[in-house]
This record gives C-alpha cells, structure tokens and sequence, in this order.
C-alpha cells in the first residue's frame, strides 16, 4: 500500500483543476469548464488566433491533434469550430471551441501549428468554414470539382451528382442522382423491445388489472 | 463443331489423373512422344485456357477493409501462389483486377485508367457488397452504386467483407468462365 501512494505522488502532472484556474483568465476566454478530467474553453472568435498562441508557447499545448467543424442549424452564428489540443509534456489536453458562420472568415491556426493546413482544409472541404492565411485552401477529401460542403446538415446525403462510365466518350462522366430503391429510414421498433403492447393482447392486460 | 462437342474438348485442370501407374504411362507417353518426333500436338485453344486460368496475375486494388481479406487469401494459409496467382502492382502485367472495397466517385476515373491499361484479355472481380453494388454507403453522396458502373465485371464475390475462401472461391469460378469462353479469337 505505501508503495502505491508513493508511485502516485511522483506523476508529475498538475491537476486539472489548477490548469483550469490558469486557463480561466487569459484575454479572449469567455467561459472556461471541465469535462471529463479535461478543459474545455469557449473563446471569441477574433481573439482566439492569440488565445491558441498563447497555450502552445506559455502551456506547453504542442499539438494540435483535431480541428473540427459542427453544423447547428437552428443557432445564429451557424458553425462551431473545435481545437483539440495536446501537451505531450505536461499529458494534458484543452478544447478550445468558438462560434462562426460560412460568411466571416477566422484566422488560420496554420502558422502556429503547420499541420493545422490539413485540418483546415478539411473544415473548409465539409463545413465552408473559410480561414484567413490558410496558404493552400483547396478541398481535401471531396471530389475534384465537388459543389456543396458535405457535412453540413442541410446538404442532402445522396448528394447531387453521381458517375459512370460512358462508353461513347471513353471516360468517366457525372450526372444526377438516379435512385432505383428511395432511401428508408428504419424506426427499429422492435415487437419485443419498443411494443409494450402487442396486437390481440389487450383482453390479457384487462383481465390482469 | 458444336458447343457441346467444344466443352466436352476442354482441358480442364481439375481432372489431372492421381499418382500411380495411368499417370505415368501419359507421361511417358508424351515425352517419348518429344524425344521421338521433338514435337507434340495439342489443342491450341486448350492450351492457351491452361497457360491464361494457370496464371491469373492480378492488378490489386484494394480500397477498403475487403483488401486485408485479399491478403489473407495471398498468405500462407490459402496461398494463390499454388494457382499461379501473383498479386502484380503494375496494371501493364495484370489479367485481372480485384476490386477489393468501396469505390468512391473520386477512384473512379483512376480505376477506369487502370483497367483500360490492362492488356487484353483481361477480366474484373468485383469483391465485397461495396464493389458489388455500394453496400453499406449505397446512398452515400461520395460513392460509386457498384464498379459495374465503370467497369464490366466477370465475377461478383459478395459478402462484407467475403472471407479469404470466398475471394479464392470466386478466383475459381473466374477460371472456370474463362475455360468455358475463352478462345485465342478476338471477340
């Protein structure tokens, strides 16, 4: 038993909470909680480019291992944008998220971390979240000459457009969407999980009451 | 000549006699035969469906999780090897393409140039439910409703993945339609 406290007094890493309390009071930070033993911070959008800065030369926070998008239609500036950050030195991580919409631009987080290109372009490929000083904003994953931002939620899963070979041309040419079965959407009701009540069983519960 | 006469005349591989006395007298039969005249005679067409079904190199394209089960049908364990099958990485050199996972819409013209780079004769094993007909993202914005739409497909090996036995099964099945309809004739 002494053995096994004294291990856990030597890992060096600071608790969350002390790093939380740190974190809570840097300029750009509107709100600041923990989930899950881990920081999550809300952050404004024009500062958040220093914000990020500021964690990866002040607290260590090396990697940027994720940048990603949200669609929630029915809020007002449309887009969440969250950057999940690691300090392999310190083992902790920080999700700073901020708010934003296809029409404003947010600055690139490119020239901080260089492998952010890649997430950014992502973000752009499926949400068109555009970033300023983001050196290459092609599409990453999509087709070449794809229309639409795939991810966001009014983007219909189907798509628009669809290829086959045509023999006449000897390449490979796109057209509309031609279904030949529609797209189902299943319930997964269950007769002997979802129903509580099966058909012609009514006069056995009425007998039971 | 009838086409019952013709399948009738094929060699077919499967029917090789077992070790023992019968055996050997063909043996001896056909080497005597080249020592005596340094010839032998045979069906061209026979001959040319043992040489194409005995060495079906394949041009691997794997795209998805069905390629591991393609591996798995190259190793040791179910060994293409012992059919004279070498996975080749150059579609110049292949007689067959494995289509071996989900075909997205950007593949697409990249697989189509690597089949119109195959020599002739050439065929296509669609493999999986994603090559076979989209699968499981068959209402995907990004994928291909089934290789048959840029490809013309011989064999359809189904399942998600299809096990290693079902890929060396469907090779099989290839080998025989190619015994069945193959001929030195251009089609």
């Amino acid at each position: 038993m002494a053995d096994e406290t004294e291990i856990q007094e030597e890992i060096p890493a600071a608790p969350v909470d002390e790093v939380l309390e740190a974190l809570k009071a840097l300029p750009g930070v509107t709100e600041a909680n923990r989930q899950l033993d881990e920081v999550v911070l809300r952050a404004e959008r024009a500062r958040a480019h220093a914000l990020l800065k500021t964690l990866r030369d002040e607290f260590a926070f090396q990697q940027v291992m994720d940048i990603c998008g949200v669609d929630y239609p029915e809020r007002s500036p449309r887009f969440e944008l969250v950057y999940n950050l690691l300090s392999v030195t310190r083992n902790q991580r920080v999700r700073v998220l901020l708010n934003t919409d296809d029409a404003t631009p947010v600055e690139s987080a490119s020239d901080i971390w260089p492998c952010a290109v890649w997430w950014e372009r992502e973000v752009w490929d499926l949400f068109g979240i555009s970033f300023t000083g983001l050196g290459d904003h092609r599409r990453i994953l999509s087709d070449y000459g794809f229309e639409g931002h795939p991810l966001r939620k009014d983007f219909p899963l189907t798509g628009y457009v669809e290829v086959h070979y045509d023999e006449d041309r000897k390449t490979v040419v796109y057209d509309k969407v031609k279904l030949t079965q529609e797209f189902r959407n299943f319930d997964f009701l269950s007769p002997w999980e979802g129903m509580t009540l099966l058909p012609g069983d009514e006069k056995v519960n009425r007998s039971r009451s | 000549m009838t086409a019952a006469a013709n399948s009738a005349d094929i060699a077919w591989n499967n029917q090789h006699l077992p070790p023992g006395a019968e055996q050997d007298a063909v043996i001896k039969g056909i080497t005597g035969e080249l020592a005596g005249k340094g010839f032998i005679v045979a069906n061209i067409d026979k001959v040319v469906n043992w040489a194409r079904t005995g060495s079906l190199w394949p041009m691997t394209f794997g795209l998805a999780c069905c390629a591991v089960e393609m591996i798995h049908a190259y190793m040791p364990r179910y060994d293409l090897d012992r059919f004279g099958i070498i996975p080749r990485s150059s579609p110049r050199q292949s007689d067959v393409m494995i289509v071996a996972g989900t075909l997205t819409n950007k593949m697409a013209p990249a697989l189509r140039t690597v089949y119109d780079q195959m020599p002739e004769p050439r065929w296509v094993i669609s493999m999986g439910s994603c090559a076979n007909g989209g699968g499981y993202y068959h209402y995907s914005y990004s994928v291909v409703r089934g290789c048959d739409r840029i490809v013309p497909v011989d064999v359809y090996v189904p399942g998600c993945p299809p096990t290693a036995e079902a890929l060396v099964y469907g090779i099989m099945q290839l080998q025989k339609k190619i015994r069945r309809t193959g001929t030195v004739l251009r089609g």
